[in-house]
């Protein structure tokens, strides 16, 4: 090459200094702080009209927003809040704005899965509420409405860090129609692993129909870890981290295991199904056409699958067909905590970008977000757990499913660890899951994940066994 | 000199064996064509099918016909403007990457610059990693420290670069085929070389031009990963993002509008594809070539 | 239309590995000023948005580092660790061998040959026959891959599937029972164009008189393409290999369709360095990948220039 350095840098910098110029935004000189009179806020989601979770964008676009800024105006404010929409895949949602904040940029308001926040934090992309806010992040009033175990999604090593939205909790579905043809009550409720076996073994009687469909494997992604995997496990009184050590192939594990291979191994499940990459929607849409017996879901799976308004796989007569029970632990009093009945739990949370300009207001935004007028706002009609006891006791009475979830379910429940390795963890579990589904047996699929883990979470000395 | 080195046998083939053995050739080709259309054809189908369907699925069949899947498209605030930007995205990476490639290619091909084609190798198979999601911190912070988060023109340069190896790669081989005869004879009437370039070269070497030009389009178009993470909100986000965004909370997909924004997302492609080939010739005619 | 000097006994030389010697150097009296000068504009955007991300993620591979969590905030200089991991990983291997056989597969045997035989069927052909059919291929190339993967989970679904309807044979999991077979022809459908215009613009240098002799001498097809068509087009296709191998080694679209799976039996590397980066955060252990990956190609490129470049006579 016949370029110098010197001239090579000369052009570098010419270049740097014009895209520089191009691009440079003019930065306003107001003064940031508590009592700013012009203040500018951004909320980010991964929520998008007329797409992902398009309800919850347009709340934001034609309620929140518009209320905060009268609101703000009423105490002499000019506030300008404007709303970023996302939409896509959450792990790339979550890439975006580890990407954002690690270069203290993004949104002031945003709202994160509750899993999230323990490795944001751990990466410094996140801190405590009262440390970005002051004094009034604990003083709010909020918080009594907020049960202890839900605000326990937006805390980290004890101090809280965001805001739930609400959460959510696990229960086997099934098809009642089905089970008076196999000669099973509508008021179904096992109480023991053995019990859905049973059950299974006599749905499979009937011609077409897969008895049980219990999520394994890794194309179904992180709906294997939380609607299959850990249920069973906490069902078996095992935990995915405790006393800081991640669980191997230890008895609970090994339990967990041999529950897939009863289902999948015994004719009871479709493994296939479990491999496909559409899987769990199609496992929706069998469901919702009488062709799965037992199903495990979140109670999204009412709200947002078999929904006969507008879920992605109505049923029409969801209310008469679809019966519920509550997950059973391997034994009555076999599940953690001595329970006899387990479920798992996530959910959102929405937190503070602790490089906001305007800290104190963003708080003051977040916690208009999450008002009991807000939030039942948000709800637009729809039922679905909130964070706020006022709200629930409210709009759940009408939903059958969702106040049993809310008495009954959530009182037993069980949340994942927050920590950066546990996704990985998670893909372990799922291929442990698919090795049983998949024919191998319990033992070898068990030392096989045992040595994942120990490579995932740092050697064995933090695996427990 | 390459040669048939025939055996004495076949030498003295008859002519009417030769022409038997052409019949069935040609029927052979005829075969072979169709069942390469219809390879090609098939996988289409649905796209043809699924936009006009009452109730799509993942199978291809006769739809119930409506247009109602367009008119949901309509209502998507974000639908139609995310293909005006996939177009500024796309015109803009493709412009540079053609300008560019272009220059530098011609340079290369006229002027010996000692380890040239060690260079050219070494930036082709670095453009192989910087594509993948392991650079994408080093994007992100390239562009935040340059101040390009959330500039288009960030997203273009970025792509730019990443596509400029390859184009250079093929136009350098167009190049070397062009017969230098007319750039001398410019020469001596006193054309500068830029005029050379313009007026000369550009118009032989124009159905590469073109090819890369459409190969850069079809390669921005369907990014999703660049745009994703520099832009910040659907306003500047091209289709090839608004793409994953119809699906719904538990990540199923919305077919109805799925399909019909599949079909729309493709037509501008399609389209300039065909626009591009009537006009400008759309073939490596005479190019890549030593 | 371009006019090519065809030089039928030109040989390949040793001087530069692929592209061979200018025509006729500096016809347009650009000088190495201006040469430069042209050359500037695509350097320093390469220099910029090429090299120093690459170079920047070659230093993360020897690194810990991690998109979120403590790793992020601290991130340690591991030296080689993390290739020692990924050469002593089953997965890592087995996703070699999966890219190799894809590779092969797709690129190699699939859209070369296909891209080839397609080229030799139309050459001189003109009409509406060869237009629909250059239309179609060449829309498969350049459809936006998140379109052309739902195409094909909607071509090869096991329930609904248009394959499984045509052949009459319901409940055929084709990307579940051979997701590499699955996605080697869907890479072979979705890159021949390349390939095919390539070779059609290559087959313009045979001399159609050349091939009518042979013919005539009663040369059966494979040894016309063996002393005729291939002595001519042997730059051609060193280029289409090198080209297509690189891009198909780096392909990400299968994720779209097969996610990888089942069980990581289609899991390319493209696919494992998203699944460790992206999902699993290791920002550092997927540089590493993607280093390796580099160095792969490279090998691969060698080994093309050997066996194709450097001929100074022909045998």
């Amino acid at each position: 090459m016949s370029l110098t350095p010197k001239r090579v840098t000369g052009v570098l910098a010419a270049f740097t200094a014009v895209t520089l110029a191009a691009t440079a935004c003019g930065g306003s000189d107001e003064p940031a702080g508590k009592d700013a009179k012009n203040i500018t806020l951004t909320i980010s989601t991964n929520a998008i009209a007329g797409g992902k979770n398009s309800a919850s964008a347009e709340w934001i676009e034609k309620w929140v927003i518009p209320r905060f800024i009268e609101a703000q105006k009423a105490k002499g404010v000019t506030a300008k809040v404007s709303f970023v929409p996302s939409g896509v895949d959450d792990e790339q949602y979550k890439t975006k704005l580890a990407l954002d904040l690690r270069s203290k940029g993004g949104a002031d308001v945003m709202s994160v899965d509750g899993i999230w926040v323990g490795e944001f934090a751990q990466a410094g992309y996140l801190k405590p509420l009262s440390e970005v806010a002051g004094d009034q992040a604990d003083k709010w009033d909020g918080w009594s409405q907020i049960p202890e175990s839900v605000q326990g999604l937006g805390t980290f090593e004890d101090k809280k860090y965001g805001i739930p939205q609400g959460t959510d909790g696990r229960v086997l579905f099934f098809n009642k129609k089905l089970f008076a043809r196999a000669g099973l009550p509508a008021d179904w409720q096992p109480k023991s692993w053995q019990e859905i076996l049973d059950a299974g073994t006599k749905l499979k009687a009937l011609p077409g129909v897969t008895p049980i469909q219990i999520n394994a494997g890794t194309a179904m992604g992180e709906a294997t870890t939380m609607q299959g995997a850990l249920p069973l496990l906490v069902g078996a009184g095992g935990e995915i981290y405790k006393d800081n050590k991640w669980a191997g192939a230890n008895q609970q594990v090994k339990d967990m295991l041999d529950f897939y291979a009863k289902v999948y191994g015994g004719g009871l499940g479709d493994p296939k199904l479990q491999q496909e990459a559409k899987g769990r929607d199609k496992s929706f849409a069998e469901f919702a056409a009488g062709k799965i017996g037992i199903l495990a879901e979140g109670d999204y799976f009412w709200r947002g699958v078999v929904n006969p308004k507008d879920g992605v796989a109505k049923m029409p007569d969801r209310d008469t067909t679809v019966g519920w029970a509550m997950i059973p632990a391997k034994q009555p009093g076999a599940g953690i905590r001595g329970q006899d009945f387990v479920s798992m739990s996530g959910g959102g949370v929405d937190v503070l970008n602790p490089n906001s300009k305007f800290p104190a207001q963003a708080f003051e935004l977040l916690a208009f977000m999450h008002s009991a007028e807000a939030t039942k706002e948000q709800l637009a009609g729809a039922a679905r757990i909130t964070s706020r006891m006022d709200v629930n006791k409210e709009v759940l009475a009408g939903d059958p499913l969702l106040s049993f979830v809310a008495e009954k379910v959530l009182p037993l429940t069980a949340y994942r660890p927050p920590l950066a390795v546990y996704p990985q963890v998670s893909v372990a579990l799922q291929e442990a899951t698919a090795d049983v589904a998949s024919g191998k047996s319990v033992d070898e699929a068990a030392s096989a994940y045992q040595k994942k883990v120990e490579g995932i979470v740092g050697g064995p000395g933090n695996v427990s066994s | 000199m390459s040669t048939v080195t025939p055996t004495a046998d076949e030498t003295r083939t008859e002519p009417s064996r030769v022409a038997v053995r052409d019949v069935l050739a040609r029927i052979g080709r005829y075969v072979f064509l169709c069942v390469v259309l219809a390879f090609f054809a098939l996988p289409l189908l649905w796209l043809a099918t699924a936009p006009f369907d009452d109730t799509p699925t993942i199978a291809a069949s006769l739809p119930q016909f409506t247009l109602d899947n367009f008119r949901a498209l309509l209502d998507n605030p974000y639908a139609m403007t995310s293909l005006l930007n996939s177009v500024w995205l796309a015109g803009g990476t493709a412009l540079l990457v053609v300008t560019f490639a272009a220059l530098a290619a011609y340079a290369l091909s006229r002027v010996r610059v000692p380890g040239r084609d060690a260079l050219l190798y070494g930036l082709l198979l670095l453009s192989s990693i910087v594509t993948g999601t392991a650079t994408m911190v080093p994007l992100f912070e390239l562009a935040f420290r340059l101040n390009l988060i959330d500039s288009r023109l960030g997203v273009i340069l970025i792509l730019t670069g990443g596509l400029l190896p390859a184009a250079i790669f093929i136009l350098k081989d167009f190049m070397d085929a062009t017969p230098t005869s007319y750039e001398e004879s410019a020469r001596v009437f006193g054309a500068s070389p830029l005029q050379i370039m313009r007026h000369i070269v550009v118009p032989v070497v124009r159905p590469g031009l073109a090819t890369v030009g459409v190969w850069a389009v079809a390669n921005v178009w369907g990014n999703f990963l660049v745009p994703f993470l520099l832009l910040r909100g659907p306003d500047k986000a091209p289709a090839a993002v608004i793409m994953y965004t119809l699906y719904t909370e538990g990540g199923q997909a919305d077919l109805r509008l799925l399909s019909t924004f599949s079909l729309l997302y493709s037509l501008p492609v399609a389209l300039m594809f065909v626009f591009v080939s009537s006009r400008y010739g759309f073939r490596f005619h005479g190019g890549i070539k030593r | 239309m371009v006019q090519v000097t065809s030089r039928p006994d030109e040989t390949v030389e040793g001087a530069g590995p692929v592209t061979g010697p200018s025509p006729a150097p500096d016809a347009a009296g650009l000088g190495r000023a201006r040469a430069a000068g042209f050359l500037v504009p695509s350097m320093v955007l390469i220099l910029l948005f090429l090299v120093v991300p690459a170079a920047w993620t070659i230093y993360l591979g020897v690194t810990n580092y991690r998109l979120t969590g403590l790793a992020a905030a601290n991130p340690e200089v591991v030296g080689l660790e993390n290739y020692t991991r990924a050469l002593s990983d089953e997965r890592f291997r087995n996703s070699l061998v999966l890219t190799l056989q894809f590779v092969l597969g797709s690129a190699v045997i699939g859209q070369a040959c296909l891209g080839f035989a397609i080229a030799y069927a139309l050459r001189d052909r003109r009409g509406p026959l060869r237009r629909v059919v250059e239309a179609f291929i060449l829309l498969a190339w350049i459809l936006p891959s998140s379109v052309v993967a739902f195409l094909w989970i909607a071509l090869l679904d096991r329930d609904a599937g248009t394959l499984n309807a045509l052949l009459g044979m319901p409940g055929m999991a084709w990307l579940l029972d051979y997701p590499m077979l699955s996605i080697i022809i869907f890479n072979t459908w979705r890159g021949t164009a390349f390939s095919m215009m390539l070779y059609a613009a290559a087959l313009e240098n045979v001399p159609r008189s050349h091939l009518e002799t042979a013919r005539l001498a009663g040369a059966s097809t494979g040894q016309q393409l063996r002393d005729v068509v291939f002595p001519r087009i042997r730059g051609h296709v060193l280029t289409n290999l090198l080209l297509i191998s690189l891009w198909t080694f780096n392909d990400f679209s299968p994720f779209l369709i097969t996610a990888g799976g089942p069980e990581q039996r289609s899991e390319i590397l493209a696919v494992y360095v998203y699944k460790v980066a992206l999902s699993g955060g290791e920002l550092g252990f997927g540089a590493a990948i993607s280093f390796i990956m580099l160095l792969i190609n490279l090998v691969i490129a060698l080994i093309y220039l050997r066996m194709l470049g450097r001929r100074k006579e022909r045998a």
